[in-house]
């Protein structure tokens, strides 16, 4: 256990699959295509109105769909959390389950459900409402971006949550507190770690997403992933494609960052 | 009131999160293309299902990469946790833990096309071989991860009292180091395993044409349209699902009621 040599197999493997990929982002967004000259040429190009757009309207709809996870998810967690102990294993699990099945699955149950002949649409019709654009729309991305990503924020305030010192509560209760104030002084406050760390775990995914935009948005439907996806796999143009993940990669530090500033405590809950 | 509020909206978000994937189920027996309207009982999508040699590839491969890639990262990720453990310098330590973390925080598309551009830059083909070597790759931190903590947790004076008391180094490894961690290693090759077999994102970018795992046949699918047959996988899917998990929790309750008794 003593020797040394041991590390270097590491440091090789990382600097070969962690440090050389990532380097090879860097060189491409930063080359002419085909040749090894230096250009800022493809980051002007990401960095166009056309794109900017893109990523602004990615962006935009991470943060909702973050914000809506949030509003919806903290009851949630707030329920689990103070139910009873016998139940409590067993909703946990419930609200698992649907993580563990296939994403592309969950994506596509939406499909069904809010395409043109799908089953709303039918229920709709028997009201004598005529069928309506469900799918493709941006309604049906934040929808499904919702829908896959609720377990992240709900799990992370729930361990949060179960941490919390109860007597807390109680001692916020004798000085003459009301429910409302010691949730809005004492537990709100206590669970923003949870808050921040669920928000991360639903805002990366979201902002990063190619695959709920293609199958809910449809083929027209473009975010920032898409735009990436293309480049790389339609298209062709590394080049480009680079320079577009380099911005990703810097609004995900970015993010990360502003995140990580309220959550100084640290350990906010990873996954249970 | 409270009590029923609380009950309310428990039953609002399972059905939030459970009625789409019930209705697929029970649509995967509907005797008729239709999404909506009932045309009868049938199976016969899951005897398309099963006669559908691409599905069942993507199954088989799937099912390898899975196992091969959590083995090949399960013992990669152990032995670089034991070297970050014991022979590192502080500020080496910390570069390295960074570099670890990196991947897990990075998008997954950076992942997979960060090592799409080094696998056709090594000009590898693609296919089998770089999905499994993908996999192994993002794996392996999760590994790391998982059996670090055992590490620090475990009392070295044990070990050195083994050599003490005569025990050459493999042998104190075999009966009292690996013991102690196997926890960890095993938490972190289920993890892997699962990691693998849910991933579509760095699978796609990294696997070549007409090699398909679960994910990518299921996105091609579903880009082209809504068929029945995916409805009957789904279904399967979620009771393979269902079944480990409520194995698995009913093994750690188990094993939790043991412990308490």
């Amino acid at each position: 256990m003593e020797r040394r040599w041991l590390v270097y197999p590491y440091h090789i493997w990382m600097l070969l699959f962690t440090v050389v990929p990532l380097a090879l982002i860097f060189y491409f967004a930063f080359t002419v295509k085909g040749t090894y000259a230096f250009t800022l040429e493809n980051i002007q190009q990401a960095a166009s109105p056309v794109y900017l757009k893109v990523l602004w309207h990615s962006v935009w709809l991470a943060a909702v769909s973050t914000f809506a996870c949030f509003i919806i998810g903290y009851p949630m967690a707030m329920i689990l959390a103070t139910c009873r102990v016998k139940y409590r294993n067993m909703l946990v699990v419930i609200t698992i389950i649907p993580m563990w099945m296939n994403f592309l699955l969950r994506t596509y149950a939406w499909m069904t459900l809010l395409e043109k002949k799908g089953l709303i649409n039918t229920v709709l019709s028997f009201f004598n409402i005529a069928p309506l654009q469900l799918l493709y729309t941006d309604g049906a991305v934040l929808l499904g971006m919702v829908y896959n990503f609720l377990p992240f924020m709900i799990l992370p305030i729930y361990s949060v949550l179960m941490k919390m010192d109860r007597s807390l509560l109680e001692a916020a209760g004798d000085l003459g507190a009301d429910a409302w104030t010691s949730f809005r002084r004492v537990t709100f406050p206590l669970s923003l770690p949870g808050v921040y760390a669920g928000m991360l775990m639903v805002f990366m995914p979201a902002v990063t997403t190619f695959v709920i935009s293609r199958l809910l948005g449809g083929g027209q439907y473009m975010l920032i992933g898409n735009v990436i996806e293309q480049q790389f796999l339609a298209i062709g143009d590394w080049n480009f494609g680079s320079a577009l993940s380099v911005f990703m990669m810097i609004l995900i530090i970015i993010s990360m960052a502003l995140l990580s500033r309220y959550n100084k405590n640290g350990n906010g809950g990873m996954l249970l | 009131m409270m009590r029923f509020l609380r009950r309310s909206y428990t039953a609002l978000i399972f059905a939030f999160l459970y009625l789409p994937i019930f209705i697929l189920i029970v649509f995967s027996f509907n005797d008729s293309k239709s999404r909506a309207a009932w045309g009868g009982f049938t199976l016969r999508w899951y005897e398309e299902l099963f006669s559908n040699s691409a599905i069942l590839d993507a199954v088989y491969n799937t099912l390898t990469i899975a196992v091969l890639s959590a083995v090949l990262a399960t013992i990669i990720g152990t032995l670089a946790a034991f070297a970050m453990h014991k022979d590192m310098r502080q500020w080496e330590k910390k570069i390295v833990m960074n570099l670890t973390y990196l991947p897990i925080l990075n998008p997954d598309i950076v992942t997979g096309i960060s090592l799409m551009l080094l696998f056709i830059f090594v000009k590898m083909n693609l296919g089998l071989g770089s999905l499994l070597l993908a996999h192994t790759i993002f794996n392996v931190p999760y590994v790391i991860l998982t059996v670090l903590p055992k590490l620090k947790q475990f009392d070295q004076s044990l070990y050195e009292a083994a050599l003490d008391l005569g025990a050459s180094p493999s042998y104190a490894f075999r009966k009292i180091v690996l013991p102690e961690i196997l926890p960890g290693i095993v938490t972190g090759a289920l993890f892997a395993f699962t990691l693998s077999i849910d991933d579509f994102v760095i699978s796609f970018f990294t696997t070549g044409s007409g090699v398909n795992n679960l994910s990518i046949l299921i996105y091609s699918m579903a880009r082209r349209g809504i068929h029945p047959t995916i409805n009957a996988l789904s279904t399967l899917l979620f009771l393979v699902v269902l079944v480990l998990l409520l194995a698995v929790n009913r093994r750690v309750t188990g094993e939790k009621k043991q412990k308490h008794a």
